[in-house]
């Protein structure tokens, strides 16, 4: 099982316009798809005996500032039978203001792992992750106000009638 | 206190407040809670090599039995409620000792720190504030003799004892 045989079992499965883009020279190797396609690529990649990626290793979410005015999530999952690892994008275009959070689908039904790892992103960087069974901060207080990793994030002056700066 | 020996058995002469004071800083219970990477030194510091029962400090699993609140570690906004309650708990007369640069004044996290409180002082009274990051039990036992030495002279001579909160050691 390579990088390049993923993509064909992907391709085969779900049409060629699944991937946006691919960097195979990429540590790991990457892959661009879809945002609202996110659950389905999982779900050929966890279950396919060709792939079996039953690892997901980590989400991420980055901030690409006001400019770019978009977000990325990103995906790191591993083949443990295969000691294969790949690397999946998707990117969400950031809300105006006072508008509902930019949404991606939950892969928590996929592998558990992601349940946190979506509340995370969600608390920290503000991405709504529908599906999700449980989407509520999971670090900083319930009644925080903001998202801390946004570029353009302002912190609050207080907090429970304590200063903050 | 003064020991006068008479050679027909001992007797002690002091005042009733020396007294308590002398009990109170004799049996500093700290109420066992930690929050960050002082709190490993922390609990260094009670174990055998520093061995803080020698000086009377033996932790305590509940606020209602604890004298003294050792804050060791970052005070996060979150954590700053739960702090706030527990020292409210504790029965008077009660004592904080903040330990490390997070807590005397938010330490690493001064500037960016959106999560951490700027200083346990900004939530509840600190009598005694041991720099260090983390601080080396050495220092913890210098702030604990230094509050013993703070509970020592209260009441004796009201213009030396200073007003909460005390110089930094």
């Amino acid at each position: 099982m390579t990088f390049e045989a993923s993509i064909l079992v992907l391709t085969q499965k779900l049409g060629s316009s699944i991937i946006i883009e691919q960097d195979p020279n990429a540590t790991p190797p990457t892959i661009c798809v879809p945002t609202q396609r996110i659950a389905e690529v999982g779900q050929v990649l966890h279950e396919n005996e060709k792939t079996y990626f039953d690892y997901l290793s980590c989400i991420t979410a980055l901030d690409n500032g006001p400019e770019a005015s978009t977000l990325e999530v990103i995906y790191n999952l591993y083949s443990i039978p295969y000691h294969l690892q790949i690397m999946i994008k998707v990117l969400v275009n950031r809300e105006k203001s006072g508008a509902p959070l930019p949404t991606v689908p939950s892969v928590s039904h996929i592998w558990r792992s992601a349940n946190w790892h979506e509340r995370e992103a969600y608390d920290l960087v503000g991405i709504d992750f529908t599906q999700h069974p449980d989407l509520r901060r999971i670090l900083l207080p319930t009644d925080w106000e903001g998202y801390p990793l946004r570029k353009d994030y302002v912190v609050q002056q207080q907090y429970h009638g304590i200063s903050i700066e | 206190m003064r020991l006068q020996k008479t050679g027909d058995g001992e007797v002690t002469l002091t005042q009733l407040e020396e007294l308590l004071n002398w009990a109170r800083r004799s049996s500093l219970w700290p109420m066992t809670f930690g929050l960050a990477c002082c709190a490993i030194e922390m609990m260094g510091t009670y174990a055998g090599d520093y061995d803080l029962d020698r000086l009377g400090v033996i932790p305590r699993a509940s606020p209602r039995q604890a004298d003294v609140m050792i804050v060791s570690g970052t005070v996060t906004f979150k954590m700053a409620d739960r702090i706030k309650r527990l020292y409210e708990q504790m029965a008077e007369p009660r004592y904080v000792i903040s330990m490390g640069s997070c807590a005397n004044c938010g330490g690493p996290y001064w500037q960016h720190g959106y999560h951490v409180v700027k200083g346990v002082d900004r939530i509840i009274p600190v009598d005694v504030y041991v720099p260090g990051c983390p601080p080396r039990p050495e220092a913890l036992i210098g702030g604990i003799l230094k509050l013993q030495e703070k509970i020592r002279q209260k009441g004796r001579t009201p213009s030396d004892i200073p007003e909460k909160p005390v110089n930094k050691i």
